[in-house]
């Protein structure tokens, strides 16, 4: 088993009364692909300031490379490349000179930025873009750059904190395939988001996070199969009376989910389910059977949804 | 490994903060410079011809102000005040907007780079700032004979300090002002007061001494005074070093302050 690249350990983050991270332990290995899913104010962005040595941990102990962030914070932001959930570009200027001036807080001669910047920006598909003013690129293009410039110092782990909140799904599956680009070249990757297809696509492993605290572990499949029946079917009444069905369809699957718009009926044969439910008279305006997903181990781990 | 890392050299850090400061610069240069070369011309030739030309006709004005005409007298006031609103004007919104607006101080806190780099690559923007600015007005000054003397060398170095010891405290209060709504406080109640009451226009011994004082707290005065004995007074050295070290105090505290609060806001 080769060192982890980032090990915390009862790792805290508490602002004032407030615990934003409440003790949790991750380690994360060269070459994983790591997610921390949680809802808006689970304590991801925390932790991955935490990670990205801007914020100091209130107890516990965290490394990486195993260095301490407390002692050793400028050498590991050297070794690290940081894409913020807010983009922290300098808007009016050009999409080259973002990248070459950020290569140089890297120490990096102004020749390898250049180097670097054009390979980059070939990368992140904005070699055209190479002297627009950022402030003109659309939402995907400005994300992209905000990667590329994390890369400029060749970084062995990507911290990306909600990649692609806000994009529309073209630009996400852009965006997916690059980041699974880096992947595929080694590059240690760790995100925070709040999208389910996004975990699936891109984690190897992940954790659910939950009021500071990690409430599950392990790779997406592996979550919907121990938390999760193999099917879900969903159920649409009409508007406002989903709660007065409940009782109704008791022991139609293993579990019940009431949520505002929808029922979520857990079984493991989907059809068989909605069968049952047509059989005892209901009619829903709308019925669908899928195949379960890490949003029902999340409804099942915090009995809230992930959008709310 | 691929990055050699520096050994924290503040130095190196400073400059390139700076180096990025100057390349968003670049787009805005000619407007900028223009202002800050135009406007202490219009002073300039509004008061030093104008009132000038009243108080050179009065003896004993002239002997206050030490046998100098009007317009050699308010010259080095005029050009260490244009220091001292440029250096101001640049540590407020620009900070405020980097920490909030275009968050460009948290790009650079993710890197190798810290707060320190930032406070001083930020005094470093604003000393060559005002040394630009400072050349330009120098420059236009040594073409007209009463104004012309090497002594707007000293000026220029004064202005660069006063700019710095007023860019300084002025970013460590943006740094932890909430809204911008407090900066035209500071324009009202301290640089515009500063520029009519700080000895750039007349010797401050014309004032009531509360005020006197409050000027003297101020590094403009002293900046002002060091700057005038090397064009129109005599210089007493000993003088001179008192005056640069209290300004040097204000840059050294500022930054120091300053620093602590960016760190503080950069890396919670």
């Amino acid at each position: 088993m080769p060192e982890p690249l980032i090990a915390a350990h009862q790792l805290v983050k508490r602002f004032g009364d407030f615990t934003a991270v409440d003790g949790i332990d991750v380690e994360v290995q060269p070459g994983e692909a790591f997610g921390f899913l949680g809802p808006n104010g689970a304590g991801k962005s925390s932790t991955m300031r935490m990670i990205a040595c801007v914020s100091a941990a209130t107890s516990g102990s965290l490394r990486l490379f195993g260095l301490d962030p407390a002692t050793h914070g400028r050498e590991i932001r050297g070794r690290i490349g940081v894409v913020p959930q807010l983009d922290t570009l300098d808007i009016e200027l050009s999409v080259q000179e973002n990248l070459w001036i950020y290569g140089r807080y890297f120490d990096l001669s102004r020749a390898e930025c250049r180097r670097r910047a054009t390979e980059l920006l070939e990368f992140a598909q904005l070699t055209e873009r190479a002297d627009s003013v950022v402030d003109t690129l659309s939402g995907g293009m400005k994300r992209r750059l905000s990667i590329a410039r994390s890369l400029i110092n060749e970084p062995q782990l990507l911290l990306l904190d909600e990649p692609t909140t806000g994009l529309d799904p073209q630009a996400r599956h852009v965006l997916w395939d690059r980041l699974y680009r880096l992947k595929q070249q080694g590059v240690t990757l760790v995100l925070t988001t709040h999208y389910m297809d996004e975990a699936e696509q891109l984690c190897d492993r992940l954790v659910v996070m939950d009021q500071g605290r990690i409430v599950a572990e392990g790779s997406p499949r592996s979550l919907i199969d121990r938390y999760a029946t193999r099917e879900v079917l969903e159920l649409r009444f009409s508007a406002g009376t989903n709660d007065s069905f409940a009782d109704a369809l008791h022991g139609v699957g293993s579990r019940l989910e009431v949520l505002p718009d929808r029922i979520l009926v857990y079984a493991d044969d989907g059809e068989a389910a909605l069968t049952e439910t047509h059989h005892r008279g209901l009619q829903p305006e709308s019925a669908l059977v899928r195949r379960s997903s890490l949003e029902d181990v999340f409804l099942l781990l915090t009995g809230r949804s992930l959008v709310d | 490994m691929a990055v050699t890392m520096r050994r924290g050299n503040p130095a190196h850090g400073a400059v390139h903060v700076a180096a990025w400061y100057l390349a968003t610069y670049r787009r805005l240069w000619k407007t900028n410079l223009l202002s800050s070369f135009v406007q202490p011309m219009l002073y300039l030739l509004g008061l030093g011809v104008g009132v000038g030309s009243l108080v050179d006709r009065n003896s004993s004005s002239t002997d206050l102000l030490g046998g100098a005409s009007y317009v050699a007298y308010v010259a080095p006031g005029l050009l260490i005040t244009t220091a001292m609103s440029l250096a101001a004007g640049e540590s407020m919104w620009p900070i405020m907007g980097n920490l909030k607006w275009q968050r460009g101080f948290h790009g650079i806190a993710a890197t190798p780079l810290e707060a320190r780099d930032i406070t001083w690559g930020h005094g470093l923007w604003i000393a060559a700032r005002c040394a630009i600015a400072g050349a330009a007005v120098a420059v236009a000054l040594a073409c007209f004979p009463d104004t012309r003397s090497w002594g707007l060398v000293v000026t220029v170095a004064m202005a660069v300090l006063v700019g710095v010891a007023f860019a300084m405290p002025v970013a460590a209060f943006s740094i932890n002002s909430e809204y911008d709504g407090a900066f035209a406080g500071i324009q009202r109640f301290v640089i515009i007061p500063l520029f009519l009451f700080g000895g750039a226009f007349y010797p401050l011994t014309q004032l009531p001494t509360v005020v006197q004082w409050l000027a003297k707290v101020a590094p403009l005065w002293h900046g002002v005074v060091v700057a005038r004995a090397f064009t129109v007074g005599e210089v007493d050295w000993l003088a001179t070093a008192g005056h640069t070290a209290y300004i040097a105090l204000w840059i050294v505290a500022g930054t120091a302050v300053a620093t602590r609060r960016l760190r503080r806001k950069l890396y919670p």
